[in-house]
Order: structure tokens, then sequence, then C-alpha cells
């Protein structure tokens, strides 16, 4: 299992070690995030599941809290485990990140505990310090907030200290070491609080969007150059000169396609004009990395077959789950977020069910999938595997996640075009138009058909899981049987 | 990385500059852009209502007032139009009593974690109907169903009513659940709800409430 190779990884690095750490937890709130994303799901159809006892909000604030933190964790785990390949050094606080990782650990523990067992406080200004700061994505009380910028900076630190002392400053490491201080630095803005709604709201955005439609998506730029040139043996040159490239696109086209929040909250008419051009060219690099990930693969693959006669894939699972993201975060954010980007469209459709299967589709897409590529790339090293193939659950696992959220995610688009047109455009958007399109049987069905999918998606993570623990010794061990390592599935 | 290219669009270093410099450029738009929309959604004045001056964001005495929700010519979509003095909760609130009650009413919004439930300004979860406008919402109005639910004879009784104990004054399945709300909590959030419905938020939710109506009613 696991945790043999954990305590006798092959890698002699304390920082790649501290690294499996944050995969673990990340693994486990994955989990625990489908779990409560399957209970809000079942009060949709049986309102009266759990009612006043764990309610649907409780149940969705755990399942996007889990979901943000568990991609944080893998994202902190993921660069401490490129972070000695990169830059040639160990982490510089070693021992302090050691003790922050088991700090926010309990923090969390304790922030959970609390969202379940207190759930909602008085309307008090300490509810906000130590109960929830009750705004999507980052319900966690202010405590945990400043908890976190404290565990933040330490990380920050360490990766700061190692690049500094780095010989060779390396193209992945400049964009990580910059984009890490604007992803934290963003998290500020969603600390304060207003009375102003509008307000309120504008900052909320500057935290949601510019993370997952700025930060986060140079940092997977980084993250897959990175694994591209470990898989396949992509050539640095290249890869780091596409990364700029990914990198001009990307904040040039999201950090004013932050506008397109903009249409409805009480802000001016010029961010109609704003949000709609610069979120229409969003979609442009999400394209762009798709072609250079199937660039890269194609051309080293080609290469290594004439040259070696093998594949060129040093790490099937985790290569499948490169594509993946490639494609899904093109097909999620690029062509999910598109449909509803206009405000002409958005006017109808802000605030439907669309807006969740767009949510879903980019998150898995655009996150999920490169975060579980680096936890497959981290069990390669820790078993010291020269060359990792699929198992049949590493198959099974990748057909039923993509299916159960693809599943889902027409589900809930069928949902949001039943509410936008029955809804917004012919009844008006009131409570009982509101009503209205939630019981018509379209809607009703899709709901079913969107748990019904969420199950399939939470047994292709059971099977993710168990890969995961059981994959590396696995093979570890038959390579010890074997001249001759076997060619991995291409 | 000192490598000399071929040609620029090989070249490493060019497109190092070039996302420094289009990174940079739209951030400073950005904030540029943020300090004129902070001077638009800034909260107006009790000052600005007494005198007619439009704000996006009105003060938080605009619960001293009527509220509706109409076409505009100009425009061409639904704005807010802020009417006669009309007490709230059967007085007239001071601007200091005015803004303690906002404030208490949105720290409740947030420690009660409406918006994993409710969408504010279309934001949040799709469990429960948007709240933007819930102020005006027929179902609150006189002759409406709530105020007969709930035998109150005014908006503001009704939801406070109905916030205390929302189980007991269901309309659908899908109920909302009990979260121990107060008198005063649910006075607070009641202003906060009159108050956000002032908004001007560019004619979302369009038609609001309004199927089928051939003719729409003009503001000045
Ligand atoms: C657990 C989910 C949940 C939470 C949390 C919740 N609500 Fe509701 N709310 C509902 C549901 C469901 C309905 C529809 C009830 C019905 O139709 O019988 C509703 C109805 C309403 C209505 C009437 C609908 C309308 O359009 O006017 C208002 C007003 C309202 N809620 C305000 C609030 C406020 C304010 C909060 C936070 C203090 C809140 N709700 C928290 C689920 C919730
Ligand atoms: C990986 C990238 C992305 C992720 C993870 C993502 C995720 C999300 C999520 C979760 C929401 C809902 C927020 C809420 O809870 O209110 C949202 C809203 C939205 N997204 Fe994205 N998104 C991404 C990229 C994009 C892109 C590229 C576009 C446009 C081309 C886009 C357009 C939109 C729009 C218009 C909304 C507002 C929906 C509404 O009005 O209700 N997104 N996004
Ligand atoms: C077992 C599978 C899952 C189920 C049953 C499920 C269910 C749900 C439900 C019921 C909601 C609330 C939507 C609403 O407010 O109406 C939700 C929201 C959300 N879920 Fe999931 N979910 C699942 C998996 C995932 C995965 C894998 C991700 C991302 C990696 C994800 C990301 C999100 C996001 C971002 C939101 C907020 C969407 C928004 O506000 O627009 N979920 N989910
Ligand atoms: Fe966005």
């Amino acid at each position: 299992m696991l945790s043999k190779l954990l305590a006798h990884p092959a890698f002699e690095s304390p920082t790649k070690r501290l690294a499996m750490k944050y995969f673990a937890v990340a693994l486990v709130l994955f989990g625990a995030q489908l779990l409560f994303g399957l209970l809000a799901a079942i009060q949709f159809l049986w309102p009266d599941f759990l009612f006043n006892l764990l309610d649907f909000s409780i149940n969705r604030m755990v399942h996007i809290n889990a979901m943000v933190v568990w991609m944080l964790y893998a994202m902190i785990g993921s660069v401490y485990y490129l972070l000695p390949d990169e830059t040639g050094h160990e982490a510089a606080g070693l021992k302090l990140g050691e003790l922050v990782f088991w700090i926010l650990t309990l923090a969390v523990a304790v922030v959970v505990l609390v969202y379940l067992f207190v759930q909602v406080g008085p309307g008090k200004d300490s509810t906000i310090w130590l109960i929830t700061e009750g705004r999507e994505y980052i319900e966690a009380p202010r405590w945990a907030d400043i908890g976190i910028v404290a565990v933040v900076l330490v990380f920050y630190y360490n990766v700061l200290g190692a690049y500094l002392k780095a010989e060779r400053k390396t193209g992945i490491m400049t964009v990580l070491v910059a984009d890490l201080l604007a992803l934290a630095g963003l998290y500020l803005a969603g600390m304060f609080y207003t009375d102003n709604i509008s307000m309120d709201q504008y900052y909320w955005w500057w935290v949601i969007h510019l993370w997952v439609e700025a930060t986060w998506e140079v940092f997977v730029g980084a993250i897959a150059a990175w694994a591209l040139i470990k898989i396949v043996g992509a050539k640095r040159r290249i890869v780091e000169m596409w990364l700029w490239i990914e990198v001009l696109m990307l904040f040039g086209s999201g950090i004013l396609g932050l506008g397109h929040h903009y249409f409805w909250i009480g802000t001016p008419e010029y961010w109609w004009e704003i949000g709609a051009l610069f979120s229409s060219l969003e979609p442009v690099p999400l394209v762009a990395m798709f072609v250079h990930v199937l660039y890269d693969w194609g051309k080293e693959q080609g290469r290594t077959q004439a040259l070696e006669n093998r594949s060129a894939i040093r790490n099937a699972p985790a290569m499948a789950w490169v594509s993946i993201n490639a494609f899904g975060n093109f097909l999620g954010a690029g062509i999910w977020g598109f449909f509803h980007t206009l405000p002409q469209v958005n006017i109808y459709t802000h605030g439907t069910q669309f807006t969740a299967a767009h949510g879903h589709l980019a998150f898995f897409g655009a996150y999920a999938a490169i975060l579980i590529a680096m936890m497959y790339l981290a069990i390669q090293g820790a078993a010291g595997i020269r060359i990792m193939r699929m198992t049949a659950l590493s198959k099974w696992s990748i057909a039923l996640l993509v299916f159960g959220i693809m599943g889902m995610t027409v589900a809930l688009t069928i949902m949001g075009y039943e509410q936008t047109l029955v809804e917004r455009a012919e009844l008006g958007g009131g409570w009982q138009a509101y009503f209205t399109a939630q019981n018509l049987p379209w809607y009703v069905q899709a709901q079913g058909w969107r748990l019904a999918m969420g199950v399939v998606t939470f047994i292709g993570f059971v099977l993710l899981f168990v890969d995961l623990l059981t994959i590396g010794n696995r093979q570890h061990e038959e390579r010890q049987h074997e001249m001759e390592p076997a060619p991995a599935a291409a | 990385m000192s490598q000399h290219d071929p040609s620029v669009w090989s070249s490493t270093s060019f497109w190092r500059r070039s996302a420094a410099w289009v990174t940079g450029f739209s951030a400073i738009l950005l904030i540029f852009l943020t300090f004129d929309t902070m001077s638009q959604i800034q909260m107006g004045s009790d000052e600005d209502l007494k005198t007619g001056k439009v704000r996006r964001v009105p003060a938080p005495t605009v619960i001293n007032h009527a509220i509706e929700y109409k076409m505009s010519r100009k425009r061409g979509h639904e704005v807010p139009v802020i009417g006669e003095e009309q007490p709230f909760f059967g007085k007239i609130w001071s601007p200091e009593d005015a803004r303690a009650l906002l404030h208490k009413g949105k720290v409740t919004v947030q420690a009660k974690n409406c918006m994993d439930c409710h969408t504010l300004l279309g934001n949040g979860a799709y469990y429960a109907p948007d709240l933007t406008k819930a102020w005006l919402d027929p179902a609150w109005q006189k002759g409406g169903l709530m105020q007969t639910l709930t035998r109150t004879h005014s908006t503001e009784e009704a939801m406070a009513k109905f916030l205390m104990d929302p189980p007991k004054y269901a309309t659908h399945t899908r109920r909302m659940p009990n979260l121990g709300i107060t008198r005063d909590e649910a006075v607070a959030i009641v202003a906060f709800l009159k108050h956000m419905s002032a908004i001007d938020t560019n004619g979302f939710p369009r038609n609001f409430s309004k199927p089928h109506q051939g003719e729409v009613t003009y503001a000045k």
C-alpha cells in the first residue's frame, strides 16, 4: 500500500516527502467533496432529506469548500514536488513547512466541524470571525483566513528561497513564482467586510474569477509544461516558449474578462462591452493549450518511436489525465463558458443551473484532471518506477469519472435551458416563476440524471482512490521480476 | 536563455517581455476602471434621495420610500424607481438608524449563509429563488399570497414573520428551513432586501414577475 511507499520513497528529497502529504490530504478531501455533493443533489429530488438537520446550504458549502481546499492542497503538493527538480534545491524552511502542514490540516478540520455542527450563527460581527463569512467559496471564518495567509506566506518563502538559490532560473519556475504571488495576494480581496452588496460582489469576483480564469489557469500552464517534459520528454525550450505565450493570452483576456461578472451587480454599463469582448477571447488560450499538448505529444511520440522503437510516454495514467485536462479545460471553460458570456445571453442564464453545468465541467476539466495527473507522477517518483503503465483500475476510473462528469454536465445544461426559457424568458424570474420551472417534468428528470451520473462519478473516484493507493507498489514489485520494463500502453 | 533566435516568433525573451507588458497593461486598466466603478457604486446619501439624485446604490434610508421596477425608455430595460416616502415597520428611520439596520441585515444574511441556497444579484446557489428583487415580488404585496398566509398587512411584516419561521409558511414542498432568525434579525434582513431591490442592476432580472404582459409601464 501507499504507506509503505511513503515511509521509504525512492527519492531522497524531504521536500518531495512533504509534497506527498499534501497530495494525501487532497485526495481525502476530494472524496468528501463528492459525498456532500451527492447529499445536496439528493435534496433537490427529496427536499425532506436531512431537512433542518443538515440543510442544502451546509452540504453545498462543504461540497464547494472541500473542492477549493483539496485543489489548493494538491497545488501546494505539486509545487513542492517539482521544486527540487526545477531549482536543484530543497525548500528553504523545511521544518516550518512541515509544521504549517499540520497546522493547516488541523485548521481545516476545525472549520469543517464548525460548519457541520454549529452551521449558522447570530447576526453579529463575531459570527463572521468565528463561524462563517457566508460568502460562496470563501465561507471560512475570518480567523481561518488569517491562518491561511500565514500558511501561504511560509509556503511562499519556501518556494522563493529555493528559486533564488537556483543557479539556473527556469521559465517554469519564474512563471510559478510570479503567479503564486498574484494568487495569494488576490485572496486578500476576499477578506474584508462591507455593507454594500454591490461592492461585496465586485471584490468577491476578484478572488473567484481572477483565480480560476487567470492565476489558476497560468498555474496549470506551468504544471502542464513540467508534466510534458517529465512524461514524454518534451523539449524545455519549446515548452517554455509556449508557456510565455499562454501567460500572455491568459492574462491578456482573463484580467479584463472579469467584466463578464459585472453586468448585473449594480456596476456601470460599460462592463457589458469590456466583459463581452475580453471574456470572449478567453477560450483562445485554452485552444492553444490543447493544441500544444497534442503537438508535443505527437512530436515526441513520433521521434521516440522512430529512434528507439518504444512509446514516448513514461507515465500512461498521467498522460491520459494531462490530455483530459487539455480537452476538458477547452470544453468546460472555453465552450461552456462562452455559451453564457455575452450579456445578451447572460441576462437570462445568470444564476441558473446553466452556470452550474459550466462550473462542474470547467473545474473538473481544468483543475481536477491536471492535479490527478500530478498525483500519478508523484507516485511514480515515490515508487521509483521508470515507466508507469495503466492498470485496469486506472482505465475504469478514467472512464467512469469522465462519463459521470459529462453526464452531470449534460443534465445540468438541460435544466439550465429549461430554467432560462421558462422561468426567465417566459415567466419573468419571480418566486412563482422559479418554482414553476423547478417542477416541470423535464427539469425533475434531469435532476434525476444528475444524481445518477453523480453516483457514477463517485464510483469512478473510489476506483481512482484505490488505484493511486496501490499502483505504485504493484508496479514496483512487478519490476523486481522483470529484466526490462515493458513499454507503456499508448 | 540568451540564445540568438532566428525570428522573434520563436524567441522566448520576446514572448516573456510581451507577456509582462500585456499583463501589466491589463492590470493597470482594471485598477483604473475599479476607481471609476467604486465612485459609481458608492452608497448614496439621504440628501440624494431627498433631491431626487439617482444613485446606482442608494442610501440605506431608501427603506423609507416606496420602490418600483419600471421600463426605462432611455435605457431599454427596467430600472428601480424610488417613490414617495413610506414608513418601514411603522416609522421613518433616521440615516444613522437605517445604516445600523442595514449593517445588521447584511451581517445576518452572511451569518445564516442565505447565498448557499439563494442567489443575491444572481450570484450564489440555485436551490431557491433569486432574492435581488424579492421585495417587489407579487407574493409579498397587498392581496398577495404571503400577507394572507401570515395574517399581516404590510410587505415588511409578512417577510419578517416568514423569515422567523419559514416551514410554518411554506408554499412548496422544497421548504426553507428554520435558521433561528430572531425578530430583530428579521427586521434587519427585510431592510437589506428592500435596499437591494433599489439597486440599479442594468435590468436584471428582466421582466421581473411580469409574465405575458403585453403592455409595459414606463418610468419618467
Ligand atoms: C437551506 C436553504 C435555504 C437557506 C439557507 C435560506 N433559504 Fe430562503 N428559501 C429557501 C426555499 C427552498 C424557499 C422557497 C420556500 C417556499 O416556496 O415555500 C425560500 C424562500 C425564501 C423567500 C421567499 C422567496 C421570494 O422570492 O421572496 C425569501 C425572501 C427568503 N427565502 C429569504 C432568505 C434569507 C434572507 C435567507 C438567509 C437569512 C434565506 N432565505 C436562507 C431556502 C433557503
Ligand atoms: C477553468 C476555468 C473556469 C472555471 C473553473 C470556471 C468556473 C466557474 C464557476 C464555478 C462559475 C460560477 C460561479 C458562481 O458560483 O457564481 C462561473 C461563472 C461564469 N463563468 Fe466560468 N469558469 C472558467 C472559465 C470561464 C471562461 C473561459 C468563460 C468565458 C468564456 C467563463 C464564463 C463564465 C460566466 C459568464 C459566468 C457567470 C455565470 C452567471 O452569470 O451565472 N468561465 N465560472
Ligand atoms: C458526485 C458528484 C457531484 C455531485 C452530485 C455534485 C452536486 C452539486 C450540487 C447539488 C451543487 C449545488 C448546485 C446548486 O446550487 O444548485 C454543486 C455545486 C458545485 N459543484 Fe458539484 N457535484 C459533484 C461533483 C463535483 C465536481 C467533481 C466538481 C469539480 C471538480 C464540482 C464542483 C462544483 C462547483 C464549482 C459548484 C458551484 C457551482 C455554481 O455555483 O455554479 N462538483 N454540486
Ligand atoms: Fe469569470
